[in-house]
Order: structure tokens, then C-alpha cells, then sequence
């Protein structure tokens, strides 16, 4: 089993709910990244999302954006971050997970990105801007060196759509909660957790639900649903104004014990 | 003869093209693919979007033979397709009255749009006051700062225009915008992209709309001078005109098609805003194409007096062409398009867009290796009114020189 279900799903049997909070590569400078890695293993996620910057985000929100354009006035290149995450290797041991781009990497090179990501022994990819009909030309080189690709899924697609995908995805599945791009939100719509039961029942990997994650409600609240939840623009928010304690509250919601429903 | 068939069912012109967008928009674009799809089938569609192009763009626009020009130059006979003489001054035109109607047959009540200099804002606002669809429209900081008059024109027609802080301020942004803005509105919202670019369907799309153009100067060529053109050129931003132009003849062996990209300062300056002569592949608003982009993969500002070819990549269909050798793609600097945009002036009492200045500035290179038996096409995609501000201030800044 991958490395990522096996974390998530170590979580779920004990009745928890997996947390992967979202970092922004180099926010803050790339020598930033090895303290704020520890801080999310020490508070007990079970994986980081790690963004990587491009210089045009469309998937992302304001939040992301503005922490891709910081990150990138210091610099900050793809190859830079799986280097750093190799050299980091030894203090962390949760699973790190990809999240950028395609252009980026494109212009690494689809060989050299897989041989470096497989070097840094990153657990899984994300990336936004490659549905599933595109998804071959990365899955072909991420194969062999056994890094999960990960699909996300728009709860609003057709069921049958919501299916195949939940079906090709490795590690887990990441389904998009709202409507839209990454960003913070008050209420998660009503419709949103039937939708996630439909594809918690369909999915033969964990459901992961992000986009619009910010309070330790919608962290219970979700947690009775799927297996567990990505949160992005608030933890971005939190490093960058340095009140990463405030992502604290989250993660105990996440370690509660939840009934599933 | 050549045969012709792309795309492919998967959105691809070889290896470019494509559907690069978030899962959320996915099914918008399955949704579209098929409409799309279904009102070309559908002959009182047709006739619809016809009649409007004539009885309201101010279809067919005339194939004017540039007799002075022709003079001046003294060898091949030169023509312009005036798209400038259609209803709001341009070929864009052409596109958001094929877009509008199929949005009003999609059902969708409201559009949304992004502009660079404002010329396919204006396009897309004036078709949505035609058609009674809410209009948004996604502009650059910058670009709102350099062209007000085409924001308070796009005001004047009922569009809620929407200035786009996000990035550098500019087109790319402004497409960045308009498609976050659409991801989240996909259920009473269509997006009139403006150019042959963005995932598919949208560069077949824009490319059938604007197939007019080379449609009309076929049929013309063959009444005017019985014979088709021998050179046709198209200036290139996204490449929207130039796809509308040379798709009707890229069956045609014997016609050479030329498409101009914007040189800016010079491509060796780096300040260009020529993809396919100076960027790489890669994939940016949904499509994989030539990008100005830097090594790590980060898109490159691009830089243009003409502001409708101030993009960083070029439709995805143009950079499948340049591949197959069907078409020469070439550039001319900002300098060469204002020569030639004041030699149309002198000459033939016509102000060229900027943008089209460009395709009228490879007439220096390209007719030396013509004879007077030879007939040359110009695609004259737009009228100047809009750009006779920029053009004062930089003729003025090169006096001062």
C-alpha cells in the first residue's frame, strides 16, 4: 500500500481524522521550510502539501497567490525545494506531498522531476492544472519510481465522471468542497457532504476534502464524512503572519475521535 | 493538396493544445464541447449568426486593392481585408457574436470575458448589450491605466468592468481572473475567450468564428483576380485574426501563409512579445504552447507597443503549423510597425491598428521576392483610432531621439 493511504487510512482506524495542512515552498525563503515542516510533524499531521510557486496560480485564491509571488521574489524554483526536501530527510518523516503546476514542471523535465521527487522520497504529486485525460504524461514517469498521482475531483461533475477519477487516483483522492478555487470560507454548503458521501461510497482510496477549510468545525464536520481534510490559505495565513498556533486548534479537532456517519 | 483535420476529439493540433485546466472546469468544457458541437449541425444556428454578421458586424467587408501601396512598393499587387471598416472597428467582432449566441443556446444568462488592451472587452460588451447577457468583463491594472477611454466605452455599454490587481496587471492576469471568476460562476456563465487560445474548445471555436475572414477573401480573391492569393499574412498576439485568415487556405498549397509576431524592442532584447520566435513549450491558461518563459518555468512578462499582441504565448493550432511548415511565422519590431502603420496612412488615407501594422511592416521584407504578377493579402485586423495616443507619444519620443 502507498505510503499516504497507509498514513491516512493508520489515522481513520483509530477513529481520527487525517489532517495535511498546505505550505507554500520558500514563503518566507526556502531555509524557513525545515522549521515549518517539524512544526506540522510535531503538532501531528499526518502529510504537508507543499506548494510549489508559479507565476500564475489559477486554481488558487488570493492567500495563495500572494504567498506564490513572496516565495517567489526569493527565488524559489522547483529543483531548489526537492533538493531541500531530500537534505531534510532524516527529520522529516511524514509524507510529503507535491502540489505545483504543470509548466514548472515541464521545463524540469518530466525524467528529471521524477528522479529528483523519487531521490527527496516525496509520497505523492499534485497538480492542478492536469485532469485526468492529461494525466498519462506524468503518471508514466511517476510509476516506476512509485509516487503517488494524485486526482482531484469537482464534487458538481457526474456521478459517472466522479467515479473514474476516484478510480485512478493514487494515495487518496482530493475532492474540491466548493465550487470554486483555494481560499477560506464561513459555512460549507449542505449539498457539499452528500456529495462526499456519494464518493466516499464509490472511492477505493481515502477522500481528502480541502479547498475552504478553516475552522475546527469544518474539520469535525467533515471528518464524519471522509477520511480527512487538506487545509491550505488558513495555514498559509497563519505562517505568514506568525501565529502558526493558531492551526493548533484544527489539528485537536482532527485528533478527536469522531463517529462516522 | 494537404489534408487538414485538427484538432483531434482530445482538443490537440499535434502535440500542443489540450484541456490543462482544474477538474472544476472540466465539465463546463464537456458541456461546451458538445453544444458547440451541436449548433454547427444545426442550420437555423447558422443562419442566425449570419444574419447578424451582415446586418450587424457589417458583413462582407470589402478585399481593397491598395493601388498607391502597390505603387509605392512597385512589385506584387497588395489587397487588404478590412476587417477595421466592421462594427466596432475590428475582427474581434466576429467571434463574440458567434460566442454570445451560442452562450444564449447554452442557456447561460451571463458571460464573462478578459481584455488586454480592451478591444475584445468592447467586443464582448457590445454583443451582450445586443443580446441582453450580463457582462463581465477582467482587465489589468495596468492596461486600465493605459487605455481608460476603451474602459469607459465598455461602461457605456452596460459591462461591469473589473480591475485584475492580482500578478503583474496585465492580459495574462486578466485571463488568470476571468477563468477563476468562471470556476466559480460555470453554471449561468459562459466565457467568450478572446483569441484561439485557452483549453479546448475554445481556439476551435474562435478559430470557426473568425474562419470569415478567409472564407470571404477566398471567394473575393477568386472574383477580383481569378486566381487565389499567392502570400497572405496575419499579424499574431493569441492569433486569432491570423487563424480566421489562414485556415480557409491551409488546404492550399500554392498560397504561402505568413504569420507576424510582435518584436518589441527586438527579440534579442528580451523585451518581445514573440512566443513562437523566442519562447518555449510549455502550458499556460489551459493549452500547452510556445510561452515566453524563464528557466524554471515562471511566464515572462511580454512587451509590445501594440497592446492586442502584448501576450506571452500564441494559440496552440499556431504552434502545430510551424511545426508542419505550413506556415512561415516572422517578426517585426515596434519601430518597423510604426513605419509602415504611417506609410498606410500616407499612402491609402487608412490608420491601421498597431497590431496590424505589424503585418503590413513584413510587406519591406517579403516583396522583394515578389513580382507584380503576385497578389499579397493583408489582413488589416483593425482600425488605428484606438491607438492614436500611443502612436503620437512614441513618434514624438522618437523626434526627441
Amino acid at each position: 500500500m502507498s505510503r499516504l493511504t497507509t498514513a491516512i487510512t493508520s489515522r481513520v482506524e483509530n477513529g481520527e481524522t487525517a489532517f495535511i495542512p498546505y505550505i507554500m515552498a520558500g514563503d518566507g525563503g526556502l531555509s524557513a521550510l525545515k522549521e515549518q515542516l517539524l512544526f506540522l510533524q510535531n503538532a501531528g499531521a499526518t502529510a504537508v502539501e507543499l506548494g510549489i510557486p508559479f507565476s500564475d496560480p489559477v486554481a488558487d485564491g488570493p492567500v495563495i497567490q500572494q504567498a506564490g509571488l513572496r516565495s517567489l521574489s526569493h527565488g524559489t524554483t522547483l529543483r531548489e525545494v526537492l533538493e531541500e526536501v531530500e537534505r531534510l530527510q532524516q527529520d522529516v518523516t511524514i509524507p510529503i506531498v507535491i502540489m505545483t503546476y504543470l509548466n514548472p514542471v515541464l521545463q524540469l523535465g518530466l525524467e528529471e522531476f521524477a528522479g529528483l521527487a523519487f531521490k527527496a522520497q516525496v509520497a505523492g504529486v499534485i497538480i492542478p492544472d492536469m485532469p485526468l485525460e492529461e494525466s498519462d504524461l506524468l503518471r508514466d514517469v511517476l510509476q516506476p519510481v512509485s509516487i503517488d498521482l494524485i486526482q482531484l475531483v469537482s464534487l458538481t461533475s457526474p456521478a459517472e465522471r466522479v467515479r473514474r477519477i476516484a478510480e485512478a487516483s493514487e494515495g487518496f483522492v482530493y475532492a474540491v468542497t466548493v465550487n470554486g478555487i483555494t481560499g477560506t470560507r464561513q459555512t460549507l454548503p449542505e449539498v457539499t457532504f452528500d456529495h462526499l458521501r456519494e464518493l466516499k461510497q464509490v472511492s477505493p482510496v481515502p477522500v481528502m476534502a480541502g479547498f475552504g477549510v478553516s475552522t475546527p468545525e469544518h474539520v469535525t464536520q467533515l471528518g464524519e464524512v471522509v477520511d480527512g481534510v487538506i487545509v491550505g490559505s488558513f495555514v498559509v495565513d497563519a505562517f505568514a503572519n506568525g501565529h502558526e498556533e493558531t492551526i493548533l486548534p484544527l489539528l485537536d479537532a482532527a485528533k478527536a475521535v469522531t463517529t462516522r456517519v | 493538396m494537404i489534408t487538414y483535420s485538427a484538432p483531434d476529439t482530445r482538443g490537440r493540433y499535434g502535440p500542443y493544445g489540450g484541456q490543462f485546466v482544474p477538474e472544476t472546469l472540466m465539465h463546463a468544457l464537456t458541456e461546451l464541447d458538445a453544444a458547440y458541437k451541436e449548433s454547427q449541425q444545426d442550420p437555423s444556428f447558422q443562419e442566425e449568426v449570419r444574419y447578424y454578421l451582415e446586418n450587424y458586424v457589417g458583413r462582407e467587408n470589402p478585399l481593397y486593392f491598395a493601388e498607391r501601396l502597390t505603387k509605392h512598393y512597385g512589385k506584387a499587387k497588395i489587397y487588404l481585408k478590412r476587417e477595421d471598416l466592421n462594427h466596432t472597428g475590428a475582427h474581434k467582432i466576429n467571434n463574440t457574436v458567434g460566442q454570445a449566441l451560442l452562450a444564449k443556446r447554452m442557456g447561460k444568462k451571463k458571460v464573462v470575458a478578459e481584455t488586454g488592451a480592451g478591444q475584445h472587452g468592447v467586443a464582448t460588451a457590445t454583443v451582450s448589450a445586443l443580446f441582453g447577457l450580463e457582462c463581465t468583463i477582467f482587465m489589468g491594472k495596468e492596461d486600465i491605466r493605459r487605455q481608460q477611454l476603451n474602459v469607459f466605452r465598455m461602461e457605456l455599454l452596460g459591462a461591469k468592468v473589473v480591475e485584475v490587481t492580482q500578478g503583474s496587471g496585465t492580459l495574462k492576469d486578466a485571463v488568470n481572473e476571468a477563468l477563476r471568476y468562471w470556476v466559480t460562476h460555470v453554471e449561468d456563465t459562459h466565457y467568450i475567450m478572446g483569441s484561439v487560445l485557452g483549453p479546448h474548445p475554445f481556439p476551435q471555436i474562435v478559430r470557426d468564428y473568425q474562419s470569415v475572414i478567409g472564407q470571404e477573401t477566398r471567394r473575393q480573391s477568386l472574383t477580383q483576380f481569378d486566381q487565389l492569393p499567392t502570400h497572405v499574412i496575419a499579424c499574431i498576439g493569441g492569433g486569432s485574426n491570423a487563424m480566421g485568415m489562414f485556415y480557409p487556405f491551409i488546404q492550399d498549397e500554392t498560397v504561402k501563409l505568413i504569420g507576424v509576431e510582435a518584436a518589441g524592442h527586438g527579440v534579442a532584447s528580451g523585451k518581445h512579445a514573440a512566443s513562437l520566435t523566442g519562447g518555449k513549450v510549455g502550458v499556460l491558461h489551459g493549452a500547452m504552447m510556445h510561452l515566453l518563459q524563464d528557466e524554471a518555468g515562471q511566464i515572462q512578462e511580454a512587451h509590445s507597443i501594440s497592446a492586442g499582441l502584448d501576450y506571452p504565448g500564441i494559440g496552440p493550432e499556431h504552434s502545430y503549423l510551424h511545426d508542419l511548415g505550413r506556415v512561415e511565422y516572422t517578426s517585426v519590431t515596434d519601430e518597423e510597425a510604426l513605419t509602415a502603420l504611417q506609410l498606410l496612412a500616407q499612402t491609402e488615407g487608412i490608420i491601421p491598428a498597431l497590431e496590424s501594422a505589424h503585418a503590413l511592416a513584413h510587406l519591406e521584407t517579403l516583396l522583394s521576392e515578389t513580382t507584380p504578377e503576385d497578389h499579397v493579402v493583408i489582413c488589416l485586423s483593425g482600425r488605428g483610432d484606438k491607438d492614436v495616443h500611443t502612436i503620437r507619444e512614441a513618434l514624438s519620443q522618437k523626434e526627441d531621439v
